[in-house]
């Protein structure tokens, strides 16, 4: 009984945040909803009983990205262009995106679970227990090279913005 | 129900030994610091005439802090520059949630495992904490709308980032070693002993570990000699605009993350409440036995526990009143170029030493 209320209202609790990131005036006040809402989600993912999720969620994205991103916008000072941001045309894109993206979700609603299966390669049986451990096994056994190949992205992304940045730096001195 | 009150009572223990314990805290620094520079220290409160050698000083603190005027600049943002105290120290508190200080206590036919919250993700939800407790100083210096408290913020900000990264990659050499994240697990585990009579604890296991740590764990509380975002005397910090009460619930994070971090080293290191040869029911040592009452021997443990944290916040107050600050660069060169290597070194290693 508990528990579809605290879904609801978690998923509410999303919904409203997510509509403040795009709403507010202030660029800190938008990263401090969007905090919100990332801690929101990491409530859903307790509620599912995946603590581990959870905590690397809170760990990566609001203990670590979004504090970057706060003090990007912190240092550059937005004020100015997110005033502008609300008279652009962009607004006519984003409502055919959004209705798109409703109907969409709205018709698998509707027509129900078969007509979404994937063709995922079984895993077969889990042979560990414990939350970390299966999500440890299932990246490293049985999805051990898409995960690296996630990795192997990344890894050229860091060496990237690495190789940009030094760039800048030799045309200063 | 009784299980609800049994964790009421769990929580309001844990919050009153952490205040007291910031209490002794508050009082010590004062007093040591004075002992460590050929001074007398605060020695001058006195409630009728009774001085107990400073101790009511903390009081008359709280009282000045309290009945100060609350001042708020006028162009600073009023949501955030009021929460921004009460996340740090919202955050600093909820870490003692999985922070098992004891085994487990039989009284009147319950069994009480002495620990908030057996998460099996412990270690992780302390680390999500520590890292969700920036905001507080990063919002506070940008919140006041002043340059010197922004900068002040900046530095908290990139400060506890960058040696959480290293914190993160130390611990994950006794994660490998415990093969757990669950705190309680990782005390049980320190309970063993090498040839049968060395403890098994995580500062034999990981030497190198535990001193990054440490080092980690004291420029992650932001006091001397990484107190770059505070730096009171000079550079100032997040907190210049702060008065009363908002600016001791930044002085008391400083407060809770030391402690904090002494009841860390002491889970992680030092075996959290394992007293050596003390297991539920007596002493054990080679063919000695001595039973104890069982009552007794978690008492023991949670006493052996608090001793083992005091002793530790004593060490980082030692820290604290013994080195000069670093300089930023000093700051961000020692944590990326040479901490950051050496504990991936140390993860490298013990996960080869594990393997062969």
């Amino acid at each position: 009984m508990i528990e579809p209320i605290m879904f609801y209202v978690t998923a509410g609790l999303i919904v409203l945040f997510s509509i403040l990131v795009i709403t507010a005036r202030n660029a800190v006040h938008c990263a401090i909803y969007l905090i919100a809402a990332l801690l929101s989600i990491a409530a859903l993912y307790i509620y599912m009983h995946a603590e581990f999720i959870a905590a690397i969620q809170i760990l990566t994205y609001v203990g670590g990205i979004m504090v970057l991103f706060l003090m990007v916008i912190m240092l550059i000072n937005f004020n100015e262009e997110s005033r502008m941001r609300k008279a652009t045309g962009q607004w006519k894109a984003a409502i055919l995106v959004s209705l798109t993206l409703a109907g969409l979700m709205l018709y698998f609603f509707f027509k129900g679970g078969p007509v979404i299966t994937a063709s995922v390669p079984a895993a077969g049986p889990v042979p560990v227990s414990g939350n970390t451990e299966i999500v440890g096994w299932g990246l490293y056994v049985p999805y051990v090279l898409p995960f690296e190949i996630a990795s192997l992205l990344l890894l050229v992304a860091i060496i990237g913005s690495v190789l940009l940045a030094k760039g800048k730096a030799d045309t200063w001195d | 129900m009784t299980e609800i009150v049994i964790t009421m009572g769990k929580i309001a223990f844990v919050l009153f030994c952490v205040f007291n314990l910031l209490y002794v805290l508050l009082w010590l620094e004062r007093k040591q610091s004075a002992v460590m520079q050929d001074r007398i220290g605060a020695n001058r409160a006195d409630i009728f005439g009774l001085r107990a050698w400073g101790l009511f000083h903390p009081i008359a603190d709280a009282i000045k802090m309290i009945c100060k005027e609350d001042f708020m600049p006028a162009a600073a943002d009023k949501f955030v520059y009021t929460a921004a105290p009460f996340l740090a120290v919202f955050f600093s508190l909820v870490g003692f949630a999985v922070i098992p200080f004891g085994d487990t206590l039989t009284l009147g036919g319950h069994t009480i495992h002495l620990q908030i919250a057996d998460l099996n993700v412990g270690l992780l939800y302390v680390f999500a904490m520590l890292s969700l407790g920036v905001y507080g100083f990063i919002l506070a210096g940008w919140a006041s709308n002043n340059n010197f408290a922004f900068l002040g913020g900046m530095r908290a900000g990139s400060q506890m980032i960058s040696y959480e990264i290293t914190m993160g990659a130390t611990v994950m050499g006794l994660v490998i070693l415990f093969q757990t994240l669950s705190l309680n697990q990782m005390v049980q585990a320190q309970g063993e002993y090498f040839f049968g009579f060395i403890p098994k604890w995580g500062v034999l296991l990981q030497p190198l570990g535990f001193l990054l740590f440490l080092i980690a764990g004291i420029a992650e509380t932001k006091r001397i000699p990484f107190d770059l975002p505070e730096g009171e005397s000079e550079i100032i910090g997040y907190f210049v605009e702060y008065s009363g009460m908002k600016f001791g619930m930044f002085m008391m994070t400083d407060f809770i993350e030391t402690i904090l971090l002494s009841a860390m080293l002491t889970t992680l290191f030092f075996g959290g409440w394992q007293i050596p040869y003390l297991h539920a029911d007596g002493f054990h040592l080679g063919g000695l036995r001595l039973a104890i009452n069982p009552v007794l021997v978690s008492f023991l443990q949670v006493a052996a526990f608090g001793l083992k944290v005091f002793c530790f916040c004593w060490l980082l107050l030692l820290i604290r009143w013994t080195l000069p600050r670093f300089r930023y660069d000093q700051l961000m060169a020692l944590g990326w170029k040479f901490m950051l290597p050496l504990s991936l070194l140390n993860l490298a290693i013990t996960g080869l030493v594990v393997l062969l």
